[in-house]
């Protein structure tokens, strides 16, 4: 079988496991929903998504170990991923295939050809790992203020090493090397005392915008699938998902204009196994200088790496086409270096490298200047629950949206600027769209995170059982009534549908009854018995009041209770057998016609902000009762409580 | 330009235009857009009761659900004179909440099981179950351990599909007009079976068996807790019965109708069942601790004639299991 053959078939398996694994996450025991379905593993495999948490955590999360195996692959092969397993890459190898079919040679090569801004995507990469290591150069800038003895130890050991060193050899140092060494310590020593170092290094992890791995996912399980759709399942939505799906359908289109384009321009995935796969074993390459010239392996070359000039290492992505299509066989996978000769490393220069550290580095402290993480946070952006506090889960979150697809009720969705720039596509609570709150029983978002930024919680914990009961229950926030919206409150009608659905038990929402004289509901009377009060006017609607809410009390009559009305004529209103007047109202007296309220209070030391009354309120367009992230268990700062929560 | 080329060219403008022309007439609308949505044809819940039986209500007493529940049935001629050879049985069960059945806040799954395998030994062709619950549904069919109940039993559950609403109007009833109501697993059967647990509402003061039939609501059914006796009145004289299953084993005393603790239930030990749903509803406030009149959706229910809040004028067979 040619080589090409078990690549394709590699790519279709690959990205139909994707796909299957988007599938299957759905809440269920069925064989097509969740059950054991690794539906992370491809976000696990994904060596960009392991080196941004190691950066911004200092730690391995879980699954992530499997990246291992990617990293020694690409060590050993080079760029195997990028053609044989990303999905991404399968897409744009797809759609430029399809886009340059009947172009003619010439114009298949040109599009092929090497183009300079193929560096943009190692800005791109240095760029983002800047802005995740924040806390790591923290660390670096804090050792000669925190270690002085042991900086100014290994300075000085480096600095008398490398003089002896110099002059052992004998070697000519230029100068200005002499130099730029103590001119570097200077400057470490000066920083680490004189910089206000945590204000300036912070940590964001924002590969997942770009990195094609969560990409994919993210616009599969947000924009692509939700539209498609399958028959039998609910309809999904998410809000702002437009953009996810724009954002994708742009770097497919762009396939159009130039093969690969993502792959080659953007993906800091594929520039990151470019610089691991420099001393790959075996390589692309030319076995002989006898080239007739032909180009016809150009016209293929999904990297565009120059196969037949001096291969560029970094770019060549090991899609074959050069070894598959070169009718002399002189293109060749092999441990031998290219007849042709070859370039290792990246094309990229000193000062674009700078550049974009120091964008990395400013970029966060500038975004941070909004306050978001401190008094300026937004009550609106209210997480899973599970979620770390909010720098630690911007350390972790690579916004693939996994969580956002299994909610069973569709409550997670992308975030836009509700957590501020680093929060765009970050999951938040929206309990208006889903199909309810956030389920009492249900810990499906925490086990699917494959970073850990929804961290693993079981049922004990989220209900504040067992070995919680002293920490309560999981809150992602709390609810608060709009009493001007609501209807018992401004509207004088009976509703409490609120608290009939608050889930928790003693329920977080209770009421107060509270009698409210109804509009016009004064009445003089005439003459009565002990169950019937006869009115002056006649103007009653005929049974209006035998809805079991109305009540009625005597005007400025002692303090009994109001007695239920169970019917009433235009010109009389009686009460409940149950509860006959006794002192009957005179003629001439006066009767007040109330309504029985039930008027909701929350008490923030039981509502968990599921959401469940946000979500059933009638008062469908702008709820009477809304959940906000005050009090959430992640954030102490957040406590409406003086206790905790 | 040659004149062929004239003429031909002549044509084809002459043909655009002339199609251009028939399309905007023929799509052309001189009336404009009318004041409001399309509700459809309405559908109206047909009467499953079976007059020839009466009112009739057996309340057993006992800890076993399978067992109070059976001997019920049998008190009241067992369940062949419910359910004919041929039969399409609906069992409209409570699964409101995705809530495990140890909190009794849904239709307990053994009661479903046994109920489904009577009305299926009885010669029922098929037996389904549905709700539409205001959780998420697979998660209240899934937890409440329905699904899986009528799954074992032979009963086939019909999750509440987007399509499966239509629009109804109850006659005589003075809030349900035009709205729509779960109709697919309506479609077509010929018995109907409510299976509702006992439980306390905080605004309507119980919910039992009519209640119930508010899982049968689609839309933006809250609105209507804002006159919620009128509400259960209505639903109760859109639906007809066959036969309503009151689960008063364990009743749910406080904090409903959501429950979410042990210490809401209270062991009562009472199975009731009955051709009429008002005295079913009136025997159950007992278990609650109330009277009937305490209720008012029962005294209007009563007062529609929809059934009797007396129940024990319906001389109610009284039996003991275990």
């Amino acid at each position: 079988m040619r080589i090409v053959t078990v690549r394709r078939i590699s790519q279709g398996f690959f990205l139909l496991l994707l796909l299957w694994f988007c599938l299957v996450s759905t809440v269920g025991v069925e064989w097509w929903q969740i059950r054991g379905w690794p539906v992370s593993w491809f976000l696990e495999l994904d060596p960009l998504v392991a080196l941004g948490t190691i950066l911004s955590t200092h730690t391995l999360y879980r699954g992530l170990l499997w990246s291992l195996v990617t990293v020694g692959l690409t060590i050993l092969l080079g760029r195997f991923f990028c053609s044989w397993v990303c999905p991404f890459g399968t897409i744009h190898h797809l759609v430029g295939f399809l886009g340059n079919r009947g172009k003619s040679l010439a114009a298949r090569v040109a599009s092929n050809r090497y183009r300079r801004g193929q560096r943009i995507k190692y800005y791109l990469l240095t760029f983002l790992l800047t802005a995740a290591a924040g806390n790591l150069m923290l660390g670096l800038v804090r050792i000669p203020a925190e270690r002085p003895v042991l900086f100014a130890a290994g300075a000085t050991a480096l600095l008398l090493g490398g003089a002896a060193f110099a002059l052992s050899r004998g070697a000519a140092i230029p100068r200005r090397y002499l130099a730029l060494v103590p001119v570097l310590f200077g400057v470490w020593t000066g920083l680490g005392f004189a910089l206000p170092a945590e204000r300036v290094f912070l940590t964001s992890l924002q590969t997942g915008l770009l990195d094609p791995i969560p990409l994919v996912q993210r616009s599969l399980n947000l924009a692509l699938l939700p539209v498609v759709g399958t028959a039998t399942a609910p309809p999904r939505y998410y809000e702002g998902a437009w953009l996810i799906g724009t954002v994708f359908l742009a770097a497919v289109f762009a396939n159009l204009w130039v093969p690969r384009f993502y792959c080659r321009f953007v993906c800091p995935l594929g520039a990151f196994m470019g610089v691991l796969g420099r001393f790959a074993l075996w390589r692309i390459g030319r076995r002989s200088d006898e080239c007739k010239g032909c180009q016809l392996c150009e016209t293929a070359c999904e990297g565009a790496c120059e196969p037949t000039a001096e291969i560029r290492v970094s770019e060549c992505v090991l899609c074959m086409n050069c070894v598959d299509s070169c009718r002399h066989d002189l293109m060749g996978y092999r441990t031998v270096r290219s007849a042709s000769g070859e370039r290792t490393s990246p094309d990229i220069g000193r000062r674009g490298l700078l550049l974009s550290f120091a964008s990395g580095v400013a970029a966060i402290p500038m975004v941070r200047l909004s306050g978001l993480l401190g008094s300026n946070w937004n009550p609106g952006l209210i997480r899973p629950p599970g979620s770390l506090a909010e720098p630690d889960f911007l350390k972790r979150c690579i916004k693939c949206g996994q969580c956002m697809r299994i909610c069973p009720t569709n409550i997670i969705h992308p975030a836009g600027m509700e957590g501020g720039l680093e929060g765009v596509w970050t999951p938040t609570l929206n309990f208006r769209i889903g199909r309810s709150g956030c389920q009492l029983r249900c810990v499906a978002c925490g086990h699917l995170c494959p970073t850990g930024a929804i961290r693993p919680f079981t049922l004990d914990e989220k209900l504040g059982r067992k070995e919680f009961r002293e920490a309560g229950p999981m809150r992602v926030g709390t609810a608060f009534v709009d009493q001007g919206r609501c209807l018992p409150w401004a509207m004088d009608r009976p509703c409490i549908v609120c608290q009939e659905n608050c889930p928790v038990s003693p329920k977080a929402i209770f009421t107060r009854e509270y009698y409210s004289t109804a509009r016009d509901g004064i009445l003089v009377v005439e003459g009565a018995d002990p169950l019937t009060v006869f009115v002056t006017g006649g103007s009653l609607e005929p049974g209006r009041l035998a809805t079991g809410d109305y009540y009625c009390t005597l005007v400025g009559g002692n303090e009994e209770p109001p007695r239920r009305i169970v019917d009433n004529t235009n010109h009389s209103v009686t009460v409940s057998p149950g509860s006959p007047w006794v002192h009957m109202p005179g003629r001439g007296s006066s009767i007040a016609i109330q309504v029985r309220l039930q008027r909701p209070y929350v008490d923030p030391a039981l509502c968990t902000g599921c959401g469940i009354c946000e979500h059933e309120c009638p008062v469908s367009g702008k709820r009477a009762i809304r959940v906000s992230a005050e009090n959430e268990s992640r954030n102490r700062r957040h406590s409406l409580l003086p206790k905790g929560g | 330009m040659d004149r062929r080329d004239f003429l031909r060219r002549a044509a084809k403008a002459g043909i655009s235009i002339a199609a251009a022309g028939s399309l905007s007439l023929w799509l052309h609308d001189r009336v404009g857009p009318g004041r409001g949505e399309e509700e459809g044809e309405l559908v109206r819940v047909p009467d499953f009761s079976l007059p020839e039986i009466g009112r009739r209500i057996a309340i057993v007493t006992g800890t076993n659900r399978r067992e109070t529940v059976g001997r019920a049935i049998e008190a009241l001629g067992g369940m062949e004179v419910f359910i004919k050879k041929g039969d399409r049985v609906l069992l409209k069960v409570n699964a409101a909440f995705a809530s495990p059945p140890t909190l009794s806040a849904t239709t307990n799954p053994e009661l479903l099981a046994e109920v489904a395998g009577l009305c299926l030994k009885a010669g029922a062709v098929s037996v389904a179950v549905s709700d539409n619950p205001i959780n998420d549904p697979v998660s209240c069919f899934t937890l409440s351990g329905i699904a899986e109940a009528a799954r074992s039993a032979g009963a086939k559950v019909m999750l509440p599909a987007e399509g499966a609403f239509r629009t109804t109007t109850v006659p005589g009833s003075t809030l349900l007009r035009g709205w729509p109501i779960l109709w697919e697993p309506l479609r077509g059967i010929t018995k109907l079976i409510g299976l509702a647990p006992v439980k306390n509402h905080h605004r309507s003061g119980a919910s039992m068996a009519m209640k119930n039939w508010y899982g049968l609501l689609g839309g933006r059914r809250n609105i209507f807790h804002q006159d919620i006796n009128t509400i259960i009145k209505d639903l109760a004289l859109m639906v007809r019965p066959t036969l309503v299953i009151l689960d008063g084993t364990t009743t749910m005393m406080t904090n409903g109708p959501t429950g979410g603790s042990l210490a809401d239930l209270k062991q009562t030990n009472t199975m009731i069942v009955s051709t009429d749903q008002v005295a079913a509803d009136a025997c159950g406030a007992t278990l609650l601790g109330m009277t009937p009149a305490d209720l008012p959706f029962i005294t209007r229910a009563a007062a529609a004639g929809i059934g009797t809040a007396e129940f024990e004028s319906l001389r109610p067979v009284r039996l003991s299991v275990g």
